[in-house]
C-alpha cells in the first residue's frame, strides 16, 4: 500500500498548525461518509482514548533520603503496603494494594473502601500521604524506623509504571447462577441479571490499531492527564488470538506496558476504585494517537462499535475454573445500547469503563495536537504483533494438592 | 389530594405500635411502603409514599410528630456526587427504579431523584463513590 505521509512530515503540520486531527469515533462518520481513500487523504491523525478501571497499575516512587539514612524493608503509604524490595528509598506502590487491617471479605461482599488505587489518587491531587516505612538497620543505613507525610511535590520521583493498560477487547461478564457475584467486573445478578463490558469499544486504542502497525516502543501518549509512553507490550499480551474480517480480536487480546511522571498528571483522570467484595483498582485514562501513514491504517481506525465483538462470558462457574466455553459474541453496539439479547433473555448492560471520558481524552488529545504542544513519535521498536507466536500461557502447577478454594 | 414520599423515623418505644393501621384507619391515607428496617438499637425506619387528602395528610403528620416520630422527606437522602461521577454507568444496570440512567448517545449518568426508593444499592456498587446519603446506614 502506498506511503501517503511520513510522522515526520505530519509533526512539520503540526507545527505549522495545519495538520488534520479528528477523533477515533468522527472518523467513523467521515469514512462512512467519503470513503477509506478520501479520509486518508484528508486527515494526519486519528485521537483514540480510554478512562477504565485497570488493575496492572502503580506507581515507582524515591522518597529521599531520611537523616539518618534508613534502607526500608517494609513501608506502608496511608496504611497501605508498597513493595520496598529495591533500592534503599525506592517503592511501588500497586493499585490493587490493600491495607493490613482491611477486613476482606470477611463480612461478605467486602467494601473495600481504600487501597493502593486511591493511594495514587491522593497523591496526584497533591495531598500528603503517610509513609511509615521499618529497617532492620546497617552500619550504612542505621534507621530502624521512620514515621512521615510525604507530598508529590517533595519526593524526588513518582513514576506511573503500568504493567497492563489498555486491554485490546474484554470480556462481558454475566451470572448464569443463582446467587449474585461480586467481581472485577462488578456485582453479576443471578440468572444474567446484568451484564457488564469494559471497553472503549471504537475509541479505545487497540481497537484502532489491531495489528499495532504504528504503536510501539516509545510511543508518546496521553497517560492519566499528563503525558506519558508505550515502555513494552502489556503482560499477558496475546495478539495471536482468533480475529473477525476487520482483523478485531475476538477475545482479550494484545495489551500496552505504559510509564509516565505522575507529577505531571491530574487526579481526573487517575481515580481509586472500589469495587464491591473483590477488591480495590485505579481508573486510568488513556489516550494514543494513531498517525495515518497510509490507506491500510485508515481503513483499521474506521472501525466501529457494530464491527467489534465481544464474548460472553460467564462468571457464575467458566471463568473462576478457568473453563473454556463461552456463550456467543455481542458486538459493543449492542452493549452500548443498554440491552442485549441471550437466546430469548432480555439482559441490561452496564460499563465499567466511562464512554464519555474515553471521548473527552480523545478530544484533549485532539486539541494537544492541534495547538501544537503535542508532537507524535517514531516508535523506536515494534510490539508483537498477531504472527509473532505469542500466547498466554496458564500457571504451570505440578501439585495441585497445594491449592485451597474459598 | 396529595402524594408524597417520606422517612419516618421510630423511636423504641414506638417500632412495636401498629402505627401504619392508624394513618389509613384514622386520616384515611394510602400507604405504599418502600422499604422498611430497625437496626440493633431498636429504632425504626420505614419509607413509605403517601397518597390522600391533603388536610387529613397535615393532620396525619401532626399526629406523626406528637407521637415522636421524625418525619423527613424522602428526596435528598440519596446524594449524587456529580463531581466524583466517572459516568462508567456501572450503577444503571443495577438501580431497580431506572432513577440513574444512561443518557444517549452522550453516555453520561443522569439521576432522578424523584424515582429512588432508596434501596441503598448504588452506594455499595458505585466505584467512584460517587453516590453518598445522609443516613446512617451502617447497620442496615
Amino acid at each position: 500500500m502506498s506511503k501517503l505521509r511520513s510522522i515526520e512530515e505530519i509533526n512539520a503540520k503540526i507545527k505549522k498548525g495545519n495538520a488534520v486531527i479528528i477523533t477515533a469515533e468522527e472518523v467513523v462518520d467521515l469514512v462512512e461518509d467519503v470513503g477509506v481513500k478520501e479520509a486518508a487523504a484528508k486527515v494526519d491523525v486519528v485521537t483514540t482514548g480510554t478512562f477504565g478501571p485497570m488493575c496492572s497499575s502503580g506507581v515507582f516512587i524515591n522518597v529521599g533520603h531520611s537523616k539518618p539514612r534508613i534502607k526500608i524493608d517494609s513501608a506502608t503509604l496511608n496504611g497501605v503496603p508498597a513493595y520496598a524490595g529495591i533500592a534503599a528509598v525506592d517503592l511501588y506502590l500497586g493499585a490493587t494494594a490493600l491495607p493490613e487491617s482491611d477486613p476482606g471479605n470477611q463480612n461478605y461482599p467486602g467494601s473495600f473502601i481504600y487501597g493502593g488505587g486511591h493511594v495514587i489518587e491522593e497523591l496526584v491531587s497533591g495531598k500528603n500521604v503517610m509513609l511509615e516505612a521499618s529497617a532492620h538497620g546497617t552500619d550504612c543505613y542505621p534507621l530502624k524506623k521512620i514515621s512521615t507525610p510525604i507530598s508529590l511535590n517533595e519526593i524526588n520521583e513518582a513514576i506511573l509504571f503500568n504493567p497492563r493498560n489498555a486491554y485490546q477487547n474484554y470480556n462481558v461478564a454475566l451470572n448464569s447462577g443463582d446467587k449474585t457475584k461480586y467481581t472485577y467486573m462488578g456485582m453479576l445478578k443471578p440468572r444474567m441479571g446484568n451484564a457488564n463490558y469494559s471497553s472503549a469499544g471504537q475509541l479505545s486504542p487497540l481497537f484502532n490499531d489491531p495489528y499495532l502497525k504504528t504503536i510501539g516502543l516509545g510511543t508518546r501518549i496521553f497517560l492519566g492527564g499528563g503525558v506519558g509512553y508505550v515502555s513494552w507490550h502489556g503482560t499477558q499480551h496475546n495478539p495471536s488470538v482468533p480475529r473477525n474480517d476487520k482483523g478485531i480480536p475476538m477475545s482479550p487480546s494484545s495489551t500496552l506496558a505504559l510509564i509516565g511522571d505522575l507529577k505531571k498528571m491530574q487526579q481526573r483522570w487517575l481515580r481509586g476504585l472500589s469495587f464491591l467484595g473483590y477488591g480495590v483498582t485505579l481508573q486510568v485514562g488513556i489516550g494514543i494517537p494513531i498517525p495515518i501513514l497510509d490507506e491500510e491504517v485508515m481503513s483499521y481506525c474506521a472501525v466501529s462499535d457494530k464491527d467489534i465483538m465481544a464474548p460472553l462470558v460467564d462468571y457464575n462457574h467458566t471463568y473462576p475454573n478457568r473453563e473454556s466455553d463461552n456463550l456467543g459474541f455481542v458486538s459493543y453496539a449492542q452493549l452500548r445500547s443498554g440491552e442485549i439479547m441471550i437466546k430469548d433473555l432480555k439482559v441490561p448492560t452496564a460499563s465499567l469503563s466511562s464512554y464519555a471520558g474515553a471521548r473527552e481524552i480523545a478530544l484533549i488529545l485532539k486539541d494537544w495536537i492541534s495547538s501544537g504542544k503535542f508532537t507524535l513519535t517514531v516508535p523506536s521498536s515494534f510490539l508483537p504483533s498477531a504472527d509473532d507466536g505469542i500466547t498466554m500461557k496458564p500457571m504451570p502447577v505440578s501439585n495441585p494438592n497445594s491449592q485451597e478454594k474459598k | 389530594m396529595i402524594k408524597q414520599k417520606v422517612v419516618l423515623h421510630f423511636p423504641p418505644q414506638l417500632v412495636e405500635e401498629p402505627t401504619i393501621y392508624y394513618l389509613i384507619k384514622e386520616y384515611d391515607l394510602v400507604v405504599n411502603i418502600l422499604r422498611a428496617d430497625i437496626n440493633p438499637d431498636k429504632e425504626g425506619r420505614l419509607m413509605v409514599e403517601l397518597t390522600g387528602d391533603e388536610v387529613k395528610y397535615q393532620k396525619a403528620m401532626q399526629w406523626l410528630k406528637k407521637l415522636g416520630l421524625k418525619i423527613m422527606n424522602l428526596e435528598k437522602q440519596i446524594i449524587w456526587r456529580e463531581d466524583l461521577c466517572t459516568h462508567c454507568g456501572a450503577c444503571t444496570a443495577i438501580c431497580p427504579t431506572e432513577a440513574l440512567s444512561m443518557i444517549r448517545p452522550q453516555f453520561k449518568v443522569l439521576y432522578r431523584e424523584e424515582c429512588c426508593v432508596i434501596c441503598e444499592l448504588c452506594l455499595r456498587i458505585c466505584p467512584a463513590k460517587a453516590m453518598e446519603t445522609l443516613i446512617d446506614s451502617s447497620e442496615s
